[in-house]
């Protein structure tokens, strides 16, 4: 017996399976308590091509293989815990449609470079934070406080606001080859954190935390290869950031 | 299961289900995170030198591009090309100071821009301190032997030598 209601379910559902089409994820796994080798594993779905990478790596987890580890949270751009380099370019998995990465080939899926791997896509944040935190990322003031809050033009306003958009996904210090070579380099998304309040009209520790970033491995380690720039999912101008501390340093000193 | 071994022989890594290795008595070992400043980490290597010495590639590259452009349309275009060099040609050109100014500029700046970017390749590429110390050691008495020897040669230049 088939009412309208069924007809329309199943010639949609007809239609949804047409849609499908047959990826293969080549994901790096690596797990410390059962090898100390990393190797690529290969999974085939049927999936939407509007869909995201991160819902593949969910159907995987959920469907094949549940021992796969990433991390995600808001799955939504704005978080930064899906960092993950995908076909060989930092993405956010959160943000990355598959019809948009030539999914008739295979798509591989690998932690982010130049962080210890703890397992399959997670890696250990601490060194990257570590930078985050040695330059100070937070309002610094002296005297009373005011009663009201901190006025600001726009245009002061202006000056910092790309490098606001920030939200701490490694993709661009992880994707940096002074980075992978050399961990005690500040790495691009700690100078960009700087810059955001170094050209902060409130803020007053500008010229403490240009003397961070003045540091053997602050921006002069900077070799403008613009690898930063293109892996920010935010579309953050980084290089530029960084240039701009570099020109903050020198027509402050001379 | 291959992978389980007794905790004894592992103590770092407990099995993923069955008996618990660490407890209230028996701590998991602390970890120290990288990157923390302890009493062994270096002490800060702020100061100007690599500010001066971005500066220096910058201003230097800007000079060197006329000096050495200059250079090699004087020695290999004009006047009849490469044909013309000899010991005569050196010797004329040697006589005037501005020349003399020219060369000399040209080889302090050469070999400090490319001693000082030869510098920045080692720190990127070199690892392990002591193979940045012996490179960095080869790269400075290569560049101060070259610069001395060829300070040298253009103030005592004799033309009349035989």
């Amino acid at each position: 017996m088939a009412t309208p209601t069924m007809d329309k379910l199943e010639a949609l559902e007809a239609d949804n399976g047409s849609h499908l089409i047959t990826v293969t994820f080549r994901i790096r796994r690596f797990n410390p308590e059962v090898s100390a080798d990393a190797v690529w594993e290969d999974f085939q779905l049927d999936i939407d091509p509007k869909e995201r990478v991160l819902d593949a790596l969910h159907k995987i987890k959920w469907e094949l293989d549940g021992s796969l580890t990433f991390r995600r949270s808001c799955a939504h751009g704005i978080c930064g815990s899906d960092a993950m380099r995908i076909n060989g370019r930092n993405r956010l998995a959160c943000k990355t449609l598959i019809k948009d990465i030539s999914p008739e080939k295979p798509i591989t899926v690998e932690a982010i470079k130049g962080l210890t791997v703890l397992k399959d896509l997670v890696v250990d944040m601490d060194p990257f934070f570590q930078a985050y935190r040695d330059v100070m990322p937070f309002l610094v003031t002296t005297g009373n406080e005011p009663t009201r809050e901190r006025l600001q033009s726009a245009e002061d306003r202006e000056r910092f606001d790309d490098t606001t958009k920030c939200i701490l996904c490694a993709a661009c210090t992880s994707s940096c080859p002074v980075f992978w070579n050399d961990g005690q380099y500040f790495g691009p998304a700690a100078i960009v954190n700087a810059h955001r309040f170094i050209f902060d009209s409130r803020d007053e520790a500008g010229e403490q935390r240009l003397e961070i970033l003045n540091d053997k491995d602050g921006v002069w380690r900077c070799r403008t290869t613009f690898n930063c720039t293109d892996a920010c999912p935010r579309g953050i101008e980084v290089t530029k950031a960084i240039q701009e501390v570099k020109r903050a340093l020198i027509t402050r000193r001379y | 299961m291959s992978a389980d071994t007794t905790p004894a022989k592992t103590p770092g890594v407990g099995p993923v289900e069955g008996v618990a290795v660490y407890d209230v008595d028996h701590p998991a070992p602390f970890i120290e995170a990288p990157r923390k400043r302890t009493s062994k980490t270096p002490r800060s290597t702020r100061g100007n030198f690599e500010m001066a010495a971005w500066l220096f590639m910058r201003l230097s590259g800007v000079v060197l591009v006329v000096l050495v452009l200059g250079h090699l349309l004087i020695q290999l275009v004009l006047d009849g090309g490469v044909s013309k060099i000899g010991f005569a040609f050196v010797a004329g050109r040697w006589a005037s100071p501005f020349w003399q100014g020219w060369d000399l500029l040209m080889l302090w700046l050469a070999m400090l821009h490319g001693a000082n970017g030869l510098r920045t390749v080692i720190n990127d590429y070199a690892e392990r301190p002591n193979t940045r110390l012996w490179l960095k050691g080869l790269l400075y008495t290569a560049t101060v032997f070259t610069i001395l020897l060829g300070t040298l040669v253009i103030f005592t230049f004799d033309p009349n030598i035989r």
